[in-house]
């Protein structure tokens, strides 16, 4: 045994490494190294400092992201492929940057006022992000479970983050365990996918799972996989932990997790459906169909009854996956499948702007009311009518209504199915078109708390907004209009050349 | 389709104006009050101006050709692009929608409803004038959803925030609908595009490759359009909505209902839905005349049951709009420039009544028809302003009601195709005894505000009996009617029953004088419209072979 271990060893080749295509990782690497060094040495009355260092830290990661989009020549391949950077992994690198720095804008003042571990919560944060930046480019199954796991394990930890909190250590425990048991799922099944095809690397599956001649364990290894990522995505059956975790986590982590984490899940579906699983779309398909007609009926449903601001956004974003995952049960219809992926992107891009403004909104408003019911907004257009408006920017994004970003997001979901061409298309469009107007009515409740009612026990003083939060309102209310009115600005980042080596039967 | 392409900037400069206009007012302080209406009025009349430019010119020869056409790009990877153009079938409503909008706006000046927060409204009035004109001139169908949409938050709020006792209700239920109907309807549009293969969005693509979808096919993208333009209309059974929406609007924002929002269901109809699927509209045309009918008798019997003023005048709407969906089900251009006519029309009439109404209200607190009486002794000329417009409303003769409603009975007698004869004749019947019905409401709500003594209850509040009281005296009255506007405040709730003022005659004359010269000269809008029409129709006939 160890002697085949040494002959493998001594035919080590040190790989040929990209540095500029890793620059960004090198960055959050460094970052985190730094942040905590200084973390060590400097006073509590200082730590304020490292919400704005991680804040650079975060941009400077984006700088070589920049420049490789810049640059544009064709996509780097490392490591035989199993790590590549092209414009797919590019715009949603760049995506998991921002997003954690918009998150790091809403988290300053929380986590000062509360006296949080500051030092360490950057630091995870960072770790979790370093693992989002992994995942856009992991084209194995080993890079790709290395990743999830580097992005979820401070995720947990972040979530029970409000030590003395029940609700919050709640939170987290229930996180933990569901996300290893799914962890353990997707491992069983990817374990699987490798006895079957005998290597981890998504291409080299792709050609081996042929449709109409799949042996019952790669059938098994494929429905594993993808119900290892249901957990991750919180679509339904598999979500149950989402309200509970949401609403016990401090509210920037609810905002992380149900934007950045959610969608880190979905770039890894995305990378297995069209890179692994091509030829398995029998598999896939009608698992994926049923998931997200389910996600986005039961999310849509149980996010009616809430009256807490916090859990319905967590039952909303629920369905929200439910409207992203909907393309993905077209992506091995060869109409429809480029637009699956587009699709898929371009809701995630979407999506992260108006769900992060949702969550800074709720973090500046209660903040004042010290409150998560939704009747605690009542009045807030009197008092504060910027964040009112601010409010009903991202409330109406969500429900799709034009010209704000969600519509064009919800729109090209459609397009994709649609694209289709079949009858399980046109069905699962008409359940999601009902679905659209479903969630309308309580996203429309909130709304109407904001507008039409009066504040809670006559409380009309104005609402103190930290400049941090007003920057990150102003970087998501901006994004939300800007995609809304020209959807150009994005779209054209996401085709199906973008993603190398993915293809569409 | 062939199109002209002079003054590309027109149309966009229209439309978006009011945008900039909303810009401004947002950064403007929120307690300059007089400032924030004198930014909304001017933009608004601004607006106005440059459609003036736009009815001057335009090239009436040629109305059946989009003008001022362009064709830009806007989202490639969806190949929907930034096509706008006008043509005679949208001019009419283009210019209705600016003039509505500035009048309303006008009126506002001094008839802000009770919530306060003018600083809102009048963005909210300018953003719902861009997503109207918007959705006049979008020649694209990604860009007419948007625009469609567009003006559902802005109205949304209007009822919900400066609404009645109900507005919460109502302004959701409003919501909802017209949400329900345009999911499907962007469902529809999809279907569409994918089933022809069509290169783009464009209207003038989809209309060339529409007709060679399969019959079955259009008859089911036919019913997702037919939900999101049927619920707009509103149509029998989808009208639910409109009553409480009116009836809990305030004045401002149940004339701009009625006179613009309602068109864009019926605007689709005719732009849309029937040009793009001909087989389709045929198989639909006859469902959509009985609705269309049955609208007709309901709305009427509703009218007739009604006790509040502005509720009657709400189902007044459905039963109008019956009318203009009758014309349109016929398929005939005869038919169609009917329905045309009568939507705008019902948008000046309509508008005028709610004007009416919303001002009755602000004087008497009320609209309860029982405890109105005696109109024309207390308020002369309102008075006679509502008499004008219920005759109007009712479809006499040598008033611009009467060529909407009547060109749309007679067109079903032959309708186009081969529809059913039998079918269409036995609606043209029942639409006829609607109009009996229309009379009958409509008189008897005149005979019951109008007429008669005033009700104790308001007796003698107003300056009318002021005046006259006044000269029995031989006391000269320094003050006259129109400018003590406040000269009672406070020793009575009811001291301030005045008759029309300087700002509702400034808002209210442009209405009155154009329901008379379109009702004495309909032709002046027949004429922009028939050859837009007629083409279609004959794209139509070929389609349908």
């Amino acid at each position: 045994m160890f002697a085949f271990l040494v002959a493998q060893a001594s035919d080590w080749i040190t790989p040929v490494i990209d540095w500029h295509a890793v620059a960004p990782e090198l960055v959050l690497v460094a970052g985190i190294n730094i942040v905590l060094l200084i973390d060590l040495n400097i006073s509590d009355a200082k730590k304020w400092v490292l919400a704005t260092l991680t804040g650079f830290v975060m941009l400077g990661a984006l700088l070589p992201v920049v420049t490789l989009a810049v640059i544009g020549d064709d996509s780097r391949s490392l490591f035989d492929g199993r790590y590549v950077i092209d414009e797919y992994a590019l715009i949603l690198k760049a995506f998991f940057l921002l997003v954690a720095y918009v998150v790091i804008l809403m988290s300053q003042t929380e986590l000062e006022e509360g006296g949080y571990y500051q030092g360490e919560f950057y630091v995870l944060m960072l770790c979790s992000v370093l693992g989002m930046v992994m995942m856009s480019s992991a084209r194995d199954l080993i890079s790709i479970f290395v990743a999830l796991e580097l992005l979820s394990i401070p995720a947990y930890m972040l979530a029970a983050w409000r030590k003395r909190d029940v609700k919050s250590n709640e939170a987290g425990v229930k996180y933990y365990l569901l996300g290893v048991f799914a962890s353990g799922v997707m491992l069983y099944g990817m374990s699987f996918l490798f006895g079957a095809t005998n290597s981890t690397l998504l291409t080299d599956i792709g050609a081996a799972l042929t449709d109409g001649d799949l042996n019952g364990l790669e059938v098994v290894g494929v429905v594993f996989v993808i119900c290892g990522f249901a957990f991750k995505i919180s679509a339904v059956p598999f979500h149950t932990w989402a309200p509970d975790t949401y609403e016990g986590a401090p509210t920037p982590v609810t905002a992380f997790l149900s934007v950045a984490s959610k969608a880190a899940g979905f770039v890894a579906l995305v990378s297995i459906i069209f890179l692994a699983f091509p030829n398995a779309s029998d598999v896939y398909e009608p698992l994926i169909w049923t998931l997200a007609a389910l996600t986005m009926t039961v999310g849509n449903v149980l996010a009616l009854r809430q009256t807490n601001i916090v859990r319905m956004l967590a039952y909303s974003s629920v369905s929200q996956g439910g409207f992203i995952l909907m393309p993905l049960a077209f992506a091995g219809n060869s109409n429809a499948g480029g637009s699956a992926l587009n699709a898929v992107v371009v809701y995630l891009l979407v999506y992260g702007f108006m769900n992060l403004g949702a969550f800074a909104i709720v973090i500046a408003v209660s903040r004042k009311t010290r409150s998560g019911e939704i009747s605690s907004f009542g009045g807030l257009f009197g008092y504060a009518p910027g964040l009112a408006v601010a409010m009903t920017v991202f409330f109406a994004s969500l429900a799709g209504i034009p010209p704000l970003g969600g519509w064009f997001a919800k729109f090209n979901a459609f397009r994709a199915v649609l694209q289709a061409e079949t009858n399980p298309a046109y069905v699962l469009a008409a359940i999601a078109a009902v679905n659209t107007v479903v969630s309308a009515a309580y996203y429309m409740r909130v709304l109407r708390s904001v507008w039409m009612d009066d504040a809670p026990d006559g409380d009309t003083s104005p609402v103190v907004t930290p400049a941090p939060i007003v920057a990150a309102l102003g970087i998501t209310v901006i994004g939300t209009l800007v995609v809304g009115v020209y959807p150009n600005a994005i779209t054209r980042f996401a085709e199906l050349k973008d993603l190398t080596g993915a293809i569409v039967p | 389709m062939e199109t002209l392409t002079d003054q590309t900037w027109l149309l966009t400069v229209g439309t978006f104006l009011p945008m900039l206009g909303a810009l401004v007012l947002m950064f403007w302080p929120k307690n300059d009050e007089a400032g924030i209406k004198g930014i909304g009025i001017l933009t608004a009349g601004v607006t106005m101006l440059v459609g003036i430019y736009t009815l001057v010119q335009f090239d009436y020869g040629q109305s059946a050709k989009l003008q001022f056409f362009v064709d830009a790009e806007w989202i490639p990877v969806i190949k929907s692009g930034y096509t706008i153009g006008l043509d005679g079938i949208s001019l009419p409503l283009y210019i209705l929608s600016m003039a509505v909008t500035f009048l309303v706006m006008v009126y506002t000046w001094d008839n802000m409803p009770e919530a306060g927060n003018t600083k809102a409204f009048y963005i909210l009035m300018l953003v719902l004038q861009t997503g109207m004109a918007g959705t006049f001139i979008a020649q694209d169908l990604i860009l007419f959803f948007v625009f469609f949409e567009l003006v559902l938050l802005p109205m949304y709020f209007m009822i919900g925030v400066w609404g009645g006792e109900d507005r919460r209700y109502a302004s959701l239920k409003f919501f909802l609908y017209t949400m329900f109907g345009s999911a499907f309807m962007l469902v529809a549009f999809l279907a569409l595009f994918f089933q022809t293969g069509a290169e783009s969005f464009g209207f003038a693509q989809l209309i060339d490759a529409g007709a060679a979808i399969d019959r079955d096919v259009q008859i089911w993208i036919f019913a997702g359009m037919f939900l999101g333009f049927a619920v707009k209309v509103p149509m029998f059974p989808f009208h639910t909505w409109l009553p409480d929406a009116h009836t809990q609007a305030p004045t401002q924002g149940s004339v701009i209902l009625a006179a613009i929002l309602l068109k864009l269901g019926t605007y689709g109809f005719v732009r849309i839905a029937i040009p793009m699927l001909p087989e389709g509209a045929k198989a639909w045309a006859p469902a959509i005349g009985i609705l269309a009918v049955i609208g007709i008798i309901y709305g009427a019997l509703g009218c007739l049951a009604q006790t509040d003023m502005k509720r009657l005048i709400a189902f007044s709407s459905v039963a109008h709009m019956g009318f203009v969906m009758l014309g349109i089900s016929t398929l005939t251009s005869f038919g169609i420039n009917a329905a045309l006519f009568g939507m705008v029309a019902h948008g000046l009439i309509t508008g005028m009544l709610f004007f009416v109404a919303g001002s009755v209200k602000h004087r008497y607190h009320t609209l309860e028809i029982q405890r109105l009486s005696g109109m024309l002794i207390q308020m002369p000329r309102m008075g006679w302003i509502l008499g004008f417009c219920a005759m109007a409303s009712l479809g006499l003769p040598g008033l611009a009601g009467f060529w909407g409603e009547f060109p749309a009975i007679l067109s079903a007698y032959q309708p186009g195709f081969g529809l059913s004869e039998p079918l269409f004749r036995t609606l043209m019947v029942v639409a006829a005894v609607g109009t009996v019905l229309a009379a009958s409401y409509l008189l008897w709500l005149y005979q019951r505000t109008a007429f008669g003594e005033p009700s104790d209850e308001f007796k003698g509040h107003s300056d009318a009996e002021h005046d006259a009281a006044d000269r029995g005296h031989g006391v000269a009255h320094s003050l006259s009617a129109a400018a003590n506007d406040h000269a009672h405040d406070g020793d009575d709730a009811h001291e301030d029953i005045h008759d029309v003022q300087l700002t509702e005659w400034l808002s209210w004359t442009p209405f009155l004088v154009a329901i008379v010269v379109f009702g004495v000269y309909p032709q002046l809008m027949f004429k922009v419209m028939d050859p837009a029409v007629t083409q279609m129709v004959e794209r139509l006939g070929a389609s349908l072979g």
